[in-house]
């Protein structure tokens, strides 16, 4: 190959250096580049019997952004693809009335509606209170909803926890004034 | 001179131009042909909607009717843009809401739009007639309730891939019932369910209506409906293709396809089922865009379909179809101009699909017209992409996924530069390339020596050095937009070639290795780029100058530093060392 770049470069204008491929670049600063490891140039050889020694792959760490596939799509195949989820978490979106922006919890994380609803009032600094199948949360200053799979509006705690984490699309904490008076899960 | 042509007849030549760059040729004649030709530009396009301020292009342009702007950088599509970075669309919409009462059109890209926007819009221009929204977010249903109340002569409703905060379906019964005028209507990208008579009605009554593309809410058993009410569709979206089995629906199903005899392109077609793919086989000789990137069927029934369009030109799809579904593909779709393959499983370890490199070697083969790929695969060879260059010489937009980073040359286990120069020796029309694999600078000296064409290239975990990216920046003379994520570029290239940032739209660098002080160097050096520098980990100061930065943009601009920038961006210029105290 032959070295045309170095006659275009006009190094000495630039003040700049721009060593040869096989050449160490010694005037480049030490810096830590979070990204590559191999920064040296090396002969092909070199590389692939490093390659593939470094080609036993310990379980896969998520690289943000890659593969480049747009969250948009990545999320329409994991409803269809995944209705038990798989190992990368079923992240949905929690609203509190009067709250000026949302959350986003992972429903993997938690194993009961316990669990749940002390992660959200802590979250939201508000009081849940307890679940009656008669009665909801009625009292509570604030009462927990979700929407499923089919649209609706439901109350927190009615079905199963496993039937809840699979059908739940995202959660809503109302104002318990505005959920008073219901007698059914439908708001 | 000035004095021999009138102005109206000036004018009217002028009418005649559509392209910007016409227009901006027109402009530089002389001061009364700059002058007319600005008094007459209806339609302008901003790609970089920092690039300029809503003054400055209102004051140049009094009369425009429609307006396109791209936002983001085109990494925020994969999250490699925090959140609150800009992009704001507010400030124009209110620019504009005094200066252009008769705004027809607003086409955005990335952008952040607030229901407030949306609401502005549909009080402040009478005549408005088309709104997409491509990839945006910020707003709510209750911003599209507005759009579709107060705009009385909607043509066009495109919601394109924006992610939409879904508050309900009742956005859509706003359309009053005397709205007639609709001709596109896209609202695949939301979840709520609209109230189906609503729809229904709407569709009736919209006798020009020329596409419809339905949300995945709208049941398979509904389609018929709609589609009976607007056999003219040209293009139609799918609710979800998917329901119990049953004879009635299927032949329902059938009939309303038979009837549609314009229909060009079919999409949607989520969860879909097997079973009642054959209920559109009658559309399929017709069709031209096939987009089956959400159809989660397998091979042999995609072959099957696929087989029954001799016409199509276009076709998106995720890997499902596998080789072989590529050889009944090549066989059968000569006309084909387009293939996009998207992952199934795209952070699965191992591959789940039979979909390799000879898929697209076999395409290249089989359809001699196919100029824009977008592909998909876990594994490549520089004989493959050899013979890709060999067969279309005629490729425009060439975009690689090689799922594993710094995958090599599978059976060499070498570098794929010789493949992917290749390609850019061979192409040499390309205007796109995005590289994957194992690469080293050498197919940066490939591309830079070769690819006098390209405008956009992508690059990730790929090179050795500067030396790649600086025969990049020095060689690829139409290079617009360059976009590179870890790799192993640093100060020397950039300085280099700083005036020939000054060339293009942007450059995007996150996690490669340029310095902030080359960053602040580079601000000084050149008042009429932006350099943003975005880092998370707190001010740029804090750290030793020779610290990598975490993420860099830099852009041409006229309208000077960006005042809404959050506080995790800095821009470097003159004041950039008075900026941190």
């Amino acid at each position: 190959m032959e070295a045309a770049y170095e006659n275009g470069l006009n190094l000495k204008a630039t003040e700049l250096r721009l060593g040869l491929p096989g050449t160490d670049n010694e005037s480049e600063p030490q810096t830590s580049s979070p990204c590559v490891q191999n920064n040296n140039k090396r002969s092909s050889s070199e590389m692939d019997t490093e390659k593939q020694e470094s080609v036993a792959p310990p379980p896969k760490t998520q690289v943000v952004g890659w593969p480049p596939v747009r969250s948009y799509r990545k999320n329409v195949l994991q409803q269809q693809n995944n209705p038990e989820s798989d190992g990368s978490g079923m992240f949905v979106k929690v609203s509190m009335d009067g709250a000026p922006y949302l959350r986003k919890i992972d429903l993997k994380f938690y194993n009961n509606y316990f669990d749940l609803l002390k992660a959200l009032e802590n979250m939201f600094k508000c009081n849940i209170g307890v679940y009656s199948e008669r009665e909801g949360y009625n009292g509570s200053e604030f009462v927990p909803t979700y929407e499923d799979k089919d649209g609706d509006w439901m109350l927190v705690g009615d079905v199963p926890w496993d039937m809840f984490t699979t059908s739940c699309k995202r959660l809503r904490i109302m104002k318990g004034s505005e959920a008073k008076g219901l007698g059914c899960c439908n708001l | 001179m000035a004095y021999s042509f009138p102005e109206e007849v000036l004018e009217h030549v002028f009418s005649f131009l559509c392209s910007d760059k016409d227009r901006n040729a027109v402009s530089l004649v002389c001061k009364s042909w700059y002058e007319i030709e600005r008094w007459c530009r209806r339609r302008i396009f901003i790609g970089n909607c920092y690039s300029v301020t809503p003054d400055i292009v209102i004051r140049r342009f009094p009369k425009v009717r429609s307006m396109e702007m791209k936002g983001k950088p085109h990494f925020a599509d994969f999250n490699l843009v925090p959140e609150g970075w800009g992009a704001y669309v507010y400030p124009w919409i209110s620019a504009m809401s005094v200066a252009y009462p008769l705004l027809e059109e607003i086409k955005l890209k990335r952008m952040v739009v607030t229901d407030e926007c949306l609401e502005l819009i549909s009080k402040s221009f009478k005549s408005f007639k088309v709104l997409v929204l491509s990839s945006c977010e910020g707003f709510t249903t209750d911003g599209l309730a507005s759009i579709a109340a107060n705009c009385r002569n909607l043509r066009e409703l495109d919601l394109k891939e924006s992610e939409v905060e879904d508050l309900s379906g009742h956005w859509l019964s706003h359309f009053p019932e005397h709205c007639t005028s609709l001709v596109s209507l896209n609202m695949s990208c939301l979840g709520s369910e609209v109230s189906f008579s609503a729809l229904e009605r709407l569709v009736g009554r919209c006798p020009n209506l020329k596409t419809l593309r339905l949300n995945r809410a709208v049941p398979l058993e509904k389609l018929p409906n709609l589609l009976s009410r607007a056999p003219q569709l040209v293009e139609l979206g799918t609710g979800t293709y998917s329901s119990e089995v049953r004879v009635d629906i299927f032949s329902n199903l059938s009939e309303a396809f038979s009837v549609c005899k314009q229909l060009k392109g079919l999409s949607g077609l989520w969860d879909a089922v097997p079973a009642y793919l054959p209920a559109m086989y009658s559309v399929c000789p017709g069709l031209t865009s096939l987009n089956l990137s959400y159809a989660t069927i397998q091979s042999p029934d995609l072959s099957k379909l696929v087989s029954q369009c001799p016409n199509l030109q276009r076709l998106w799809v995720l890997d499902y179809i596998e080789d072989s579904g590529l050889e009944a593909l090549a066989t059968s779709c000569k006309d084909l101009q387009e293939l996009r393959v998207f992952p199934s499983d795209p952070f699965g370890a191992e591959p789940n699909v039979s979909l390799t490199e000879q898929g697209l070697v076999t395409v290249s083969e089989g359809c001699p017209k196919l100029q824009s790929v977008l592909y998909f695969c876990r594994q490549m060879s520089n004989a493959a992409l050899v013979t890709i260059a060999k067969n279309r010489p005629n490729m425009i937009r060439f975009r690689l996924c090689i799922i594993e980073p710094q995958a090599p040359d599978y059976v060499t286990l070498e570098p794929l530069d010789t493949g992917f120069g290749a390609i850019v020796k061979s192409c040499k029309e390309l205007r796109r390339l995005s590289l994957s694999g194992l690469l080293t600078d050498r197919v940066f000296e490939y591309i830079g020596t070769h690819a006098k064409k390209l405008e956009m290239l992508s690059i990730a975990f790929a090179g050795d050095s500067d030396l790649g990216l600086h025969h990049v920046l020095s060689g690829c003379e139409s290079l617009r937009k360059l976009e590179i994520r870890d790799c192993p570029f640093g100060d020397k290239a950039l300085l280099a070639n700083a005036a020939k940032l000054e060339t293009m739209r942007s450059l995007w660098m996150s996690s490669c290795s340029v310095s902030y002080g080359a960053c602040k160097l580079l601000g000084q050096k050149m008042p009429r780029l932006n350099v943003e520098v975005i880092d998370e980990r707190g001010p740029p100061e804090l750290r030793p100058e020779i610290c990598p930065v975490e993420k860099l943009y830099i852009y041409r601009t006229v309208a000077g530093r960006r005042i809404d920038m959050p506080d995790f961006i800095w821009t470097m210029d003159e004041d950039a060392a008075l900026q941190h105290s």
